[in-house]
Protein backbone atom coordinates (compact mmCIF):
# COMPACT_ATOMS: atom_id res chain seq x y z
CA UNK A 1 0.00 0.00 0.00
CA UNK A 2 2.73 2.70 1.03
CA UNK A 3 4.37 1.96 -2.36
CA UNK A 4 1.13 2.80 -4.53
CA UNK A 5 0.46 5.98 -2.29
CA UNK A 6 3.89 7.01 -3.17
CA UNK A 7 3.54 6.24 -7.17
CA UNK A 8 0.39 8.23 -6.91
CA UNK A 9 1.99 11.25 -5.85
CA UNK A 10 5.04 11.32 -8.19
CA UNK A 11 2.61 10.87 -10.99
CA UNK A 12 0.16 13.74 -9.97
CA UNK A 13 3.58 16.26 -9.85
CA UNK A 14 2.48 18.89 -11.83
CA UNK A 15 5.53 18.94 -14.86
CA UNK A 16 5.06 23.31 -15.31
CA UNK A 17 6.09 23.82 -11.41
CA UNK A 18 9.01 21.70 -11.69
CA UNK A 19 11.26 24.64 -10.76
CA UNK A 20 9.52 27.05 -8.71
CA UNK A 21 12.35 28.70 -7.15
CA UNK A 22 14.56 28.95 -10.45
CA UNK A 23 14.00 32.46 -11.34
CA UNK A 24 12.18 34.39 -14.51
CA UNK A 25 14.13 37.27 -17.19
CA UNK A 26 12.87 39.81 -19.05
CA UNK A 27 14.46 39.53 -22.62
CA UNK A 28 14.56 42.30 -25.02
CA UNK A 29 15.10 41.58 -28.57
CA UNK A 30 17.05 43.59 -31.00
CA UNK A 31 14.89 45.07 -33.65
CA UNK A 32 15.53 47.43 -37.09
CA UNK A 33 13.41 50.13 -35.99
CA UNK A 34 13.92 51.44 -32.61
CA UNK A 35 16.26 53.86 -32.12
CA UNK A 36 19.30 52.99 -29.95
CA UNK A 37 18.02 56.26 -28.13
CA UNK A 38 15.02 55.45 -27.34
CA UNK A 39 15.75 51.83 -26.12
CA UNK A 40 18.06 53.88 -23.48
CA UNK A 41 15.53 56.22 -22.81
CA UNK A 42 13.18 53.36 -22.02
CA UNK A 43 15.47 51.25 -19.86
CA UNK A 44 15.88 54.24 -17.77
CA UNK A 45 12.48 55.43 -17.42
CA UNK A 46 10.95 52.15 -16.66
CA UNK A 47 13.66 50.18 -14.77
CA UNK A 48 15.04 53.60 -13.01
CA UNK A 49 18.34 52.24 -14.56
CA UNK A 50 21.31 54.53 -14.80
CA UNK A 51 22.48 55.84 -18.00
CA UNK A 52 25.57 53.69 -17.38
CA UNK A 53 23.93 50.90 -16.97
CA UNK A 54 20.79 51.76 -19.97
CA UNK A 55 22.97 51.96 -22.34
CA UNK A 56 25.12 48.80 -21.56
CA UNK A 57 21.60 46.75 -22.10
CA UNK A 58 20.89 48.49 -25.09
CA UNK A 59 24.49 48.19 -26.51
CA UNK A 60 24.16 44.64 -25.59
CA UNK A 61 20.23 44.08 -27.31
CA UNK A 62 21.67 45.89 -30.32
CA UNK A 63 25.49 43.73 -30.56
CA UNK A 64 24.38 40.31 -29.05
CA UNK A 65 20.57 40.54 -30.52
CA UNK A 66 18.82 40.42 -26.73
CA UNK A 67 19.45 41.11 -23.24
CA UNK A 68 17.95 40.50 -19.81
CA UNK A 69 17.26 43.72 -18.52
CA UNK A 70 15.16 42.10 -15.44
CA UNK A 71 14.61 39.20 -13.62
CA UNK A 72 11.82 38.31 -10.93
CA UNK A 73 8.54 36.09 -10.27
CA UNK A 74 6.49 35.01 -13.43
CA UNK A 75 4.24 37.96 -12.08
CA UNK A 76 6.55 40.72 -12.19
CA UNK A 77 8.21 39.99 -15.13
CA UNK A 78 4.61 39.20 -16.93
CA UNK A 79 4.44 42.88 -16.26
CA UNK A 80 7.84 44.45 -17.26
CA UNK A 81 6.82 42.45 -20.59
CA UNK A 82 3.35 44.04 -20.87
CA UNK A 83 5.31 47.23 -20.42
CA UNK A 84 8.09 46.47 -22.99
CA UNK A 85 5.23 46.04 -25.46
CA UNK A 86 3.26 49.26 -24.10
CA UNK A 87 6.72 50.99 -25.11
CA UNK A 88 6.52 49.22 -28.52
CA UNK A 89 9.81 47.17 -27.00
CA UNK A 90 9.98 43.61 -28.43
CA UNK A 91 10.13 41.53 -24.98
CA UNK A 92 9.59 38.02 -23.65
CA UNK A 93 9.85 36.35 -20.71
CA UNK A 94 11.43 33.05 -20.07
CA UNK A 95 12.45 30.91 -17.37
CA UNK A 96 16.09 31.47 -16.24
CA UNK A 97 17.23 28.07 -16.67
CA UNK B 1 10.23 67.82 -44.05
CA UNK B 2 12.69 69.69 -41.97
CA UNK B 3 11.01 70.40 -38.15
CA UNK B 4 13.15 69.12 -35.30
CA UNK B 5 12.40 69.20 -31.43
CA UNK B 6 14.58 71.10 -29.23
CA UNK B 7 14.67 71.30 -25.60
CA UNK B 8 12.53 74.52 -24.61
CA UNK B 9 14.70 77.33 -23.23
CA UNK B 10 12.75 78.04 -20.04
CA UNK B 11 12.56 74.98 -18.06
CA UNK B 12 11.13 71.25 -19.16
CA UNK B 13 9.72 70.54 -22.41
CA UNK B 14 10.15 70.31 -25.92
CA UNK B 15 9.05 72.17 -28.71
CA UNK B 16 9.31 71.81 -32.30
CA UNK B 17 7.97 74.32 -35.35
CA UNK B 18 5.73 72.34 -37.86
CA UNK B 19 4.40 73.78 -40.89
CA UNK B 20 0.65 72.71 -42.12
CA UNK B 21 2.45 70.28 -44.57
CA UNK B 22 4.01 68.10 -41.42
CA UNK B 23 0.67 68.80 -39.51
CA UNK B 24 -1.03 67.39 -42.48
CA UNK B 25 1.21 64.39 -42.50
CA UNK B 26 1.46 62.92 -39.02
CA UNK B 27 -2.04 63.70 -38.39
CA UNK B 28 -2.74 61.38 -41.48
CA UNK B 29 -0.52 58.57 -40.29
CA UNK B 30 -1.57 58.98 -36.55
CA UNK B 31 -5.25 58.47 -37.78
CA UNK B 32 -4.27 55.46 -39.92
CA UNK B 33 -2.50 54.54 -36.91
CA UNK B 34 -5.77 54.43 -34.97
CA UNK B 35 -7.67 52.84 -37.48
CA UNK B 36 -5.67 50.16 -37.49
CA UNK B 37 -5.76 49.32 -34.09
CA UNK B 38 -9.30 49.57 -33.94
CA UNK B 39 -12.06 50.73 -31.00
CA UNK B 40 -12.29 48.98 -27.82
CA UNK B 41 -15.01 46.58 -26.59
CA UNK B 42 -18.40 48.11 -27.36
CA UNK B 43 -16.94 51.46 -28.14
CA UNK B 44 -18.21 51.39 -31.85
CA UNK B 45 -21.55 50.17 -30.52
CA UNK B 46 -23.37 52.79 -28.78
CA UNK B 47 -25.90 50.31 -27.51
CA UNK B 48 -23.27 47.90 -25.91
CA UNK B 49 -23.19 47.83 -22.20
CA UNK B 50 -20.60 49.70 -20.93
CA UNK B 51 -19.85 47.14 -18.42
CA UNK B 52 -19.51 44.53 -20.87
CA UNK B 53 -16.20 46.34 -22.10
CA UNK B 54 -14.81 46.10 -18.22
CA UNK B 55 -14.91 42.22 -18.18
CA UNK B 56 -14.32 41.78 -22.02
CA UNK B 57 -11.30 39.47 -22.43
CA UNK B 58 -8.34 40.19 -25.28
CA UNK B 59 -7.84 37.80 -28.20
CA UNK B 60 -6.05 34.30 -27.68
CA UNK B 61 -4.29 34.39 -30.82
CA UNK B 62 -1.49 37.33 -32.49
CA UNK B 63 -2.92 39.58 -34.99
CA UNK B 64 -2.69 38.43 -38.64
CA UNK B 65 -1.70 42.22 -39.66
CA UNK B 66 2.20 42.09 -39.42
CA UNK B 67 2.07 45.71 -38.17
CA UNK B 68 -0.54 44.73 -35.48
CA UNK B 69 1.44 41.33 -35.09
CA UNK B 70 4.38 43.67 -34.34
CA UNK B 71 2.80 46.12 -32.07
CA UNK B 72 1.23 43.40 -30.03
CA UNK B 73 3.90 40.52 -30.02
CA UNK B 74 3.93 36.57 -28.21
CA UNK B 75 4.65 37.06 -24.67
CA UNK B 76 6.56 33.26 -24.33
CA UNK B 77 9.07 31.91 -26.92
CA UNK B 78 12.14 32.04 -28.82
CA UNK B 79 12.01 34.37 -31.84
CA UNK B 80 12.65 33.28 -35.08
CA UNK B 81 12.24 29.57 -33.63
CA UNK B 82 9.29 27.14 -34.17
CA UNK B 83 7.31 27.94 -30.82
CA UNK B 84 6.53 25.34 -28.51
CA UNK B 85 3.68 24.21 -27.02
CA UNK B 86 3.75 25.36 -23.49
CA UNK B 87 5.09 28.91 -25.21
CA UNK B 88 1.88 29.18 -27.21
CA UNK B 89 -0.45 28.35 -24.26
CA UNK B 90 0.96 31.02 -22.27
CA UNK B 91 1.28 33.33 -24.90
CA UNK B 92 -2.34 33.26 -25.72
CA UNK B 93 -3.23 33.09 -21.82
CA UNK B 94 -1.22 36.71 -21.70
CA UNK B 95 -2.89 38.29 -24.70
CA UNK B 96 -6.26 37.07 -23.31
CA UNK B 97 -5.40 39.66 -20.74
CA UNK B 98 -2.92 42.09 -21.61
CA UNK B 99 -3.59 42.98 -25.13
CA UNK B 100 -7.10 45.18 -24.72
CA UNK B 101 -5.13 47.60 -22.16
CA UNK B 102 -2.45 47.70 -24.72
CA UNK B 103 -4.53 48.43 -27.57
CA UNK B 104 -6.47 51.22 -25.28
CA UNK B 105 -3.54 52.60 -24.15
CA UNK B 106 -2.07 53.09 -27.86
CA UNK B 107 -4.90 54.77 -28.68
CA UNK B 108 -5.01 57.00 -25.59
CA UNK B 109 -1.59 58.34 -26.38
CA UNK B 110 -2.37 58.74 -30.71
CA UNK B 111 -5.80 60.38 -29.90
CA UNK B 112 -3.62 62.94 -27.52
CA UNK B 113 -1.03 63.74 -30.39
CA UNK B 114 -4.14 64.14 -32.77
CA UNK B 115 -5.60 66.95 -30.06
CA UNK B 116 -2.27 68.78 -30.23
CA UNK B 117 -1.77 68.67 -33.64
CA UNK B 118 -5.25 69.81 -33.85
CA UNK B 119 -4.52 72.80 -31.44
CA UNK B 120 -1.99 74.08 -33.58
CA UNK B 121 -2.50 77.18 -35.95
CA UNK B 122 -1.54 75.48 -39.16
CA UNK B 123 -1.87 79.36 -40.75
CA UNK B 124 0.81 80.91 -39.21
CA UNK B 125 3.92 82.44 -40.81
CA UNK B 126 6.49 80.20 -40.40
CA UNK B 127 4.60 77.32 -38.97
CA UNK B 128 3.35 76.69 -36.12
CA UNK B 129 5.00 76.15 -32.61
CA UNK B 130 3.83 73.24 -31.08
CA UNK B 131 5.34 72.63 -26.94
CA UNK B 132 5.28 69.69 -25.22
CA UNK B 133 5.54 69.12 -21.32
CA UNK B 134 7.72 65.88 -20.34
CA UNK B 135 4.42 64.28 -19.74
CA UNK B 136 2.95 65.26 -23.48
CA UNK B 137 6.18 64.50 -24.66
CA UNK B 138 6.25 60.86 -23.66
CA UNK B 139 3.15 59.96 -25.02
CA UNK B 140 4.18 61.67 -27.92
CA UNK B 141 7.68 59.38 -28.49
CA UNK B 142 5.68 56.15 -27.72
CA UNK B 143 2.99 57.18 -30.64
CA UNK B 144 6.27 58.39 -32.68
CA UNK B 145 7.55 54.80 -31.91
CA UNK B 146 4.59 52.90 -33.10
CA UNK B 147 4.11 55.13 -36.21
CA UNK B 148 8.07 54.29 -37.47
CA UNK B 149 7.17 50.16 -36.04
CA UNK B 150 4.06 50.37 -38.80
CA UNK B 151 6.02 51.61 -41.95
CA UNK B 152 9.20 49.89 -40.92
CA UNK B 153 7.11 46.47 -40.89
CA UNK B 154 5.31 47.98 -44.20
CA UNK B 155 8.73 48.96 -45.97
CA UNK B 156 9.92 45.38 -44.61
CA UNK B 157 13.21 47.10 -42.98
CA UNK B 158 14.77 44.25 -41.79
CA UNK B 159 18.47 45.05 -41.20
CA UNK B 160 19.91 47.67 -39.16
CA UNK B 161 21.63 49.80 -41.80
CA UNK B 162 18.42 49.45 -44.18
CA UNK B 163 17.55 53.20 -43.68
CA UNK B 164 20.68 53.68 -46.07
CA UNK B 165 18.32 52.32 -48.55
CA UNK B 166 15.58 54.28 -48.15
CA UNK B 167 17.69 57.34 -48.58
CA UNK B 168 18.72 56.05 -52.19
CA UNK B 169 15.90 55.59 -53.52
CA UNK B 170 14.56 57.16 -56.65
CA UNK B 171 12.49 59.75 -57.14
CA UNK B 172 10.06 58.31 -58.89
CA UNK B 173 9.77 55.11 -56.71
CA UNK B 174 5.88 55.19 -55.27
CA UNK B 175 7.89 54.27 -51.65
CA UNK B 176 9.51 57.35 -51.47
CA UNK B 177 6.76 59.46 -50.15
CA UNK B 178 6.90 57.18 -46.80
CA UNK B 179 10.11 56.57 -47.06
CA UNK B 180 10.81 60.54 -46.62
CA UNK B 181 8.24 60.68 -43.87
CA UNK B 182 9.73 57.65 -41.88
CA UNK B 183 12.77 59.19 -41.68
CA UNK B 184 11.43 62.54 -40.85
CA UNK B 185 10.12 60.59 -37.93
CA UNK B 186 12.96 59.13 -36.39
CA UNK B 187 14.62 62.29 -36.68
CA UNK B 188 11.64 64.10 -34.48
CA UNK B 189 11.91 61.00 -32.62
CA UNK B 190 15.81 60.99 -31.69
CA UNK B 191 15.33 64.80 -30.96
CA UNK B 192 12.54 64.40 -28.95
CA UNK B 193 14.64 61.76 -27.10
CA UNK B 194 17.76 64.01 -26.01
CA UNK B 195 15.12 66.67 -24.82
CA UNK B 196 13.99 64.04 -22.04
CA UNK B 197 17.89 62.61 -21.14
CA UNK B 198 19.53 65.35 -20.63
Amino acid sequence: MPLEIERTESEQAPSEVAAPDVPWITLVHNDPVNLMSYVTYVFQAYFGYSKEKAKKLMLDVHHKGRAVVSSGSREEMERDVQAMHGYGLWATLTQDR
Amino acid sequence: MSGYFKPVADGAGAVVSLDSAEISILRSLTAQLLELIGPGPGEDDPAADPLDALFAEGPSRPPADPVLARLFPDAYGAPGRPAEEEDERRSSEFRRYTELDLRARKREDGLAVIRDLDALDAGEVGGAELRLSPAESQRWLVTLNDLRLAIGTRLEISEDDETDRLFDLPDDDPVKPIALAYLWLGGLQETLVETLLP
